[in-house]
């Protein structure tokens, strides 16, 4: 019984303290309960004005088309760049000790750097365009899935690798015809998840100028044009479905 | 063979119009490619080419010596404090207004509880339509609707969270233990008491870890809400960059990375206690 009041106690602790928080955010940041009282009508209204303009249909779709090119070449471009950090970082490869934990880290860091950020770079040193939203998305690509890559490369079963050395196999070879066919498809069903997510990212790198849908979507909003918000928010909507419901169906059959 | 292993096999097809089905699909994928690599202006010899504008770049936002180290880590450093401040603050506000709103939610688009099996689909479809746009794009949206400022970004979160957190709590809400559920309905109780007493003392931990996750989310996501104008430490960034002063963006890139790689670390931990 003292448990329950014990823990009953330590969860209205832990509630106060959420509270407490909120609060201190609430203020923090001037969040007025009245005035988004009143200002949730205009809202609503302005998600009413996002009736898709039939006109711009068109060039929201052939800029979504430059949003996948993107996505895909930032896609491939991280997915080749981390193999071979995959393997510096899978711990039953080791070339040498410290490598792993060394591989470990640089995608661990690739990966806590927004590609936003990386966006605002690239876009500063290459110019606004398509190219740098590729190159923003496959350098933060290569965290992930090197990570997830040395996962799959962890697993791998060591019996044909192993039945190919006694046989006198090259390294190269045992490489060619135990490691990478296990690897492979599950290295690809990887990549068509990232290729999900970096769709996504794609469709905001636009926001920073990097090409693709969202520079159109960012006019749009700065010009109030909301029907125009509504025809790319529909494109959007409409490719990110197909792609992953796509890629999951492309995934099953992989793995 | 019998008939049984021909139907259960999958449909064989011959060395030949195998060889012919991969020419096609390599074919496909090359042309996409080709089209990509043209859509995009994409050149990795023209990347490889300018790199060094890239270097460039980071040699000028990198402090080059001692004194313009300490001087920015003393004199710019303690200025970021408030915007920071306000990082956390408007992805605690996103994080707690989804927790809220996904709540009815997840009673509507979880299987086994849901009203009615329309509504349960209803819901279900606008779970999955609200996150096909990410946050970021929200942002934007709420920046032109209601200006610019944190608000703006509380909202965004606040409308992302509601639906991942909706998704995830109903996944666990489906995989509770019916037993409990059956027995307090067996003696009488009411589907108010049957959500008290049977799903959630079985889903609480679940969901508080997953609110725990889409904060680490709405962390990082808050770090670069500024830089499409709905406050927190972005807006400072976005300000350092289009003032040409790479030295204070550097110190808050570095700050924010620090800040990510601790949250992260942090949230593991007590997600790993939590369940």
């Amino acid at each position: 019984m003292s448990g329950l009041a014990r823990s009953a106690a330590r969860r209205a602790a832990v509630a106060a303290v959420i509270i407490v928080l909120c609060v201190w955010a609430a203020q923090g940041i001037r969040l007025d309960i009245q005035r988004i009282g009143r200002g949730l009508p205009a809202i609503v209204n302005i998600f009413a004005l996002m009736v898709p303009d039939r006109q711009w249909l068109w060039p929201a779709i052939e800029a979504m088309g430059e949003t996948l090119a993107i996505a895909l070449i930032g896609t491939t471009i991280g997915a080749l760049a981390a193999v071979p950090v995959a393997f510096l970082a899978a711990r039953n490869v080791v070339v040498y000790r410290a490598a792993a934990a060394v591989g470990r880290q640089v995608s661990n860091a690739i990966r806590a750097f927004p590609e936003l950020v990386l966006g605002v770079f690239f876009v500063a040193s290459y110019g606004p365009g398509a190219a740098a939203g590729a190159l923003a998305i496959g350098v933060h690509s290569i965290g992930m899935l090197a990570r997830l890559y040395a996962d799959i490369i962890e697993n791998v079963d060591p019996g044909p690798a192993e039945a190919l050395l006694a046989a006198g196999a090259t390294r190269l070879q045992v490489f060619r015809f135990a490691i990478l066919p296990q690897v492979l498809p599950e290295f690809i069903a990887t990549a068509l998840y990232r290729f999900e997510i970096n769709l996504r990212s794609a469709n905001v790198l636009g926001l920073v100028g990097a090409g693709g849908i969202g520079v159109v979507l960012l006019q749009a909003l700065t010009l109030r044009r909301w029907g125009v918000v509504g025809a790319c928010l529909l494109v959007i909507i409409a490719a990110v479905s197909a792609v992953d419901y796509g890629s999951a169906w492309l995934r099953r059959r992989l793995v | 063979m019998t008939p049984r292993s021909t139907a259960s096999a999958p449909r064989e097809l011959g060395p030949r119009r195998l060889k012919l089905l991969w020419l096609i699909a390599g074919i496909a994928v090359a042309l996409v490619y080709a089209l990509s690599a043209r859509a995009t202006e994409f050149n990795l010899w023209i990347v490889l080419r300018d790199g060094d504008m890239f270097l460039q770049l980071i040699r000028e936002m990198v402090p080059s010596t001692k004194e313009r180290w300490l001087h920015l880590l003393t004199h710019y450093l303690p200025r970021l404090k408030q915007p920071f401040l306000q990082t956390a603050q408007i992805a605690m506000l996103g994080t707690a207004g989804g927790a809220v709103l996904s709540v009815p939610l997840v009673l509507l688009a979880s299987r086994n509880v849901t009203p009615h099996p329309a509504v349960y689909v209803i819901a279900k479809a606008l779970m999955n339509l609200i996150r096909t746009i990410p946050d970021l794009l929200y942002a934007a949206i709420f920046v032109a609707a209601v200006g610019v400022g944190p608000l703006s970004g509380v909202l965004a979160l606040t409308v992302f969270s509601t639906a991942v957190l909706a998704k995830l709590a109903s996944e666990s809400v489906e995989a509770v233990d019916p037993g409990p559920l059956e027995a307090i309905r067996a003696a009488g109780g009411t589907s108010l008491q049957v959500l008290r007493h049977g799903v959630a003392p079985q889903v609480a931990p679940l969901f508080w870890s997953h609110c725990l996750y889409v904060f680490e989310v709405n962390i990082r996501a808050s770090t670069v809400l500024g830089l499409v104008g709905a406050g927190g430490i972005g807006q400072q960034l976005q300000l350092m960059l289009s003032l040409f002063q790479y030295e204070n963006a550097f110190v808050i890139i570095l700050v924010t990375f620090l800040l990510v790689v601790a949250i992260d670390f942090v949230a593991g931990r007590i997600r790993e206690r939590l369940v």
